[in-house]
């Protein structure tokens, strides 16, 4: 068992110090999205990457003059994907969190969005603390910082976590769940579908610490090249378009 | 070892595995229920219930589990006000419940066809045998052909419940908080690699005691047929 | 009719996406059975090895890989077989490799397909009795050609109505990658419904399809058994 280890530990210092030769200059970033999470990231009906996410990746790429291959990959394996090397960064409305922190590293926020619980609006609903909600069926998209809320602070409800939102929004609407708990933005733009015309934000919002671009903790140069790029399109007016293409406020978190 | 991960998810994991015991072990039971009368309408002399029972066991015999589930549980969702109206909602409302019903059709296929099998294995001779004692033929399916049958289906029927175990990790993909339900709670919480490996230890031990266990029952049932 | 325009093939029909996953459905399989046939035998062979060693790690790897539910091991394989590779290859360069999940799906399937194949195989090795050897080294024939020329045709034909029956299994079993990431059939299907909202629909056309596959696959079982038993004359 010690060999083994030692031989992970001396790869992983191999690793760690290829990385830092490769530290130069990225002409070619690889992005991935989840393409199930709109108006962020989704698959168009002819197959194309679209959404707020997609535009700021584009935007980011073009300022550091980089070319861009985006990756759609399943939520639940963004990060170990990530972690694998099977593309660079992910910019897909992943929100900054300090258990994903220990694992790899973020950009600085390009938005900002708190988190909001749905129910529909003949429930009533109003206490969104976790003993209002005791006894309550909520769902939320497993993986993210609304199941970990949930998961850490509302015990006395039954959680139910799905793969994608899609499905959360399903299951809502056919009635398994009381309430879900979901990004306020993404949730904003479900409330406006059919289906979702019954339905109603409720509740307190709970506030998170913005949503960054992901990227292994070893790549810090890619991170810090990405910070700068989204206070460069900021700071020149590209990403007040792409806002404005999708909310009529603006998102940016300062 | 990741010992934080281990104390935070380790006892959650093992109320998972419950949780993977209740699905299997009322599945089974009920698939086992509902195999006998499934088996012999098969078998019978009346071409509907052979047609049915052929449909049956072909559909759920011939796709997969996973797509069978999706079907039942998100399925059921879509038809919301007629399950209502017959007072089933609250059913089908319930995850668990939607892969118990699942399973227990997807096992009950498979028995069948494993006592179907076992029941035409039984020597047509002691169908004859007790035909010319006098037995009624109700006699001789309950007192003959079925005690043999289920000898003879004992370890295809051990392979079904593994069979099953493995299977029903199926229903974590539609939120039950099974073994592997939780398994993937953890690792999306530390991205600890580690928790597969813990789940794959708790699955192979349990299986490897059902065997144990079932290869008991069988040396037990079969002791008369050894010679000393 | 609603219904047959989601199924139509066209820009607002789904037809198109299901024969897509469908072709990657049967593409999988297809691409998994020489890998875990190939790997099967060897894992056959190790178990009836004379060297301990080879017989222990045969019979471990079977027991690990029926025993493991195969959601887990797609799970594992895909993970974290991506995990090591990157170490490994991490040893020598600072290249980073990159598994597609096709290839992540297909050697997570064969590695399970493998482990049932290597009982098939013994199974039908036990059933080739010592007098086969034993006239061919009368003949004089060598053991590699032995093998070759009398074991492997035999072989082939005890093996096969267990491959058949693995095969079945394996189109089935392919629907678990979709949960890592692989547009195969069962994900297309989800993505229709999350779109048209018809789960029912979709998901039971899916599982026609699968029954469909499965039906054609009967087919030619039968065929290659026939094919396979031509040489067997049957007492009469």
């Amino acid at each position: 068992m010690r060999i083994v280890k030692r031989v992970a530990i001396a790869a992983l210092a191999l690793m760690a110090v290829s990385g830092a030769v490769q530290a130069k200059e990225w002409k070619n970033i690889r992005v991935a999205v989840e393409g199930a999470f709109p108006p962020f990231n989704s698959v168009s009906a002819d197959g194309q990457l679209e959404g707020f996410d997609v535009d700021i990746a584009k935007a980011i790429c073009a300022n550091l003059k980089a070319e861009c291959t985006f990756t759609v990959q399943d939520w639940d394996g963004l990060i170990p994907a990530l972690q694998a090397g099977k593309f660079d960064t992910i910019i897909s409305s992943m929100s900054i969190t300090d258990e994903r922190k220990k694992v790899i590293d973020f950009s600085r926020p390009y938005y900002q969005s708190p988190s909001s619980f749905v129910a529909p609006k003949s429930a009533g609903i109003k206490d969104t603390s976790p003993e209002g909600l005791k006894g309550k069926t909520i769902g939320a998209q497993s993986s993210t910082v609304q199941a970990t809320e949930l998961e850490e602070k509302y015990k006395g409800s039954d959680i139910k976590l799905y793969p994608t939102q899609d499905e959360v929004n399903l299951d809502l609407v056919a009635g398994r769940i009381d309430l879900l708990f979901v990004d306020k933005l993404p949730g904003l733009e479900w409330l406006k579908t059919a289906d979702g015309a019954n339905y109603e934000f409720v509740g307190t919002d709970l506030p998170t610490d913005g949503v960054g671009a992901a990227v292994r903790k070893e790549d810090s140069d890619l991170r810090d090249q990405i910070s700068a790029a989204i206070l460069a399109i900021k700071a020149d007016g590209t990403y007040d378009k792409i806002n404005a293409k999708y909310f009529p406020f603006s998102i940016w978190k300062e | 070892m990741n010992w934080d991960a281990l104390a935070t998810y380790g006892p959650r994991m093992l109320q998972g595995l419950v949780v993977t015991l209740q699905l299997v072990v009322i599945s089974i039971t009920l698939g086992a229920l509902l195999s006998i009368p499934v088996a012999l309408a098969r078998m019978s002399r009346s071409r509907i219930l052979r047609a049915v029972s052929f449909g049956y066991m072909y559909f759920f015999r011939g796709t997969p589990l996973l797509a069978q589930v999706f079907l039942v549980y998100y399925g059921a969702g879509q038809f919301r006000t007629q399950l209502e109206a017959i007072g089933l909602w609250w059913l089908f409302r319930d995850a668990f419940f939607c892969c118990v019903l699942t399973f227990t059709l997807n096992t009950g296929a498979y028995q069948a066809e494993i006592l179907r099998g076992a029941i035409r294995a039984v020597p047509a001779g002691q169908r004859e045998a007790a035909m010319s004692l006098g037995l009624r033929p109700r006699q001789i399916f309950r007192k003959i052909v079925m005690p043999q049958a289920i000898l003879i289906a004992l370890r295809p029927l051990g392979n079904e419940v593994i069979l099953m175990v493995k299977g029903s990790s199926v229903a974590a993909i539609v939120t039950v908080f099974d073994l592997m339900g939780v398994t993937r709670l953890a690792y999306s919480r530390t991205f600890d690699f580690q928790v597969y490996l813990w789940a794959a230890v708790l699955y192979l031990v349990v299986v490897e005691i059902i065997r144990r266990v079932w290869d008991k029952l069988e040396h037990r049932l079969t002791r008369h047929m050894r010679s000393a | 009719m609603d219904l047959l325009r989601l199924l139509s093939f066209g820009p607002d029909g789904w037809g198109d996406e299901l024969l897509q996953g469908t072709w990657l459905t049967i593409r999988l399989a297809l691409a998994t059975v020489p890998f875990g046939l190939a790997l099967g035998f060897l894992v056959a062979l190790a178990k009836r090895s004379p060297n301990r060693y080879l017989r222990a790690f045969g019979n471990a790897y079977t027991t690990v890989f029926r025993g493991l539910p195969e959601l887990l091991t797609i799970f594992i394989v895909y993970f974290g077989g991506q995990i090591a590779l990157q170490r490994i290859v991490g040893l020598f360069s600072g290249a980073t490799v990159e598994v597609n999940g096709f290839i992540a799906g297909m050697v997570a399937l064969g590695v399970v397909f493998s482990a049932y194949a290597s009982e098939v195989f013994l199974g039908a090795f036990n059933n080739i009795t010592r007098g086969q050897y034993e006239a061919a080294y009368a003949l004089g024939l060598r053991p590699a050609t032995t093998l070759r020329l009398v074991i492997i045709p035999q072989l082939v034909r005890l093996a096969l109505p267990g491959l058949a029956n693995l095969w079945l299994i394996l189109l089935k079993d392919t629907s678990l990658v979709s949960v890592i990431a692989l547009d195969d059939l069962l994900r297309k299907t989800g993505l229709a419904v999350r779109v048209t909202k018809e789960p029912f629909l979709f998901f039971g056309v899916a599982c026609l399809i699968y029954l469909a596959l499965s039906m054609i696959s009967s087919i030619g079982i039968v065929a290659i058994e026939r094919w396979a038993n031509r040489g067997l004359r049957r007492a009469s």
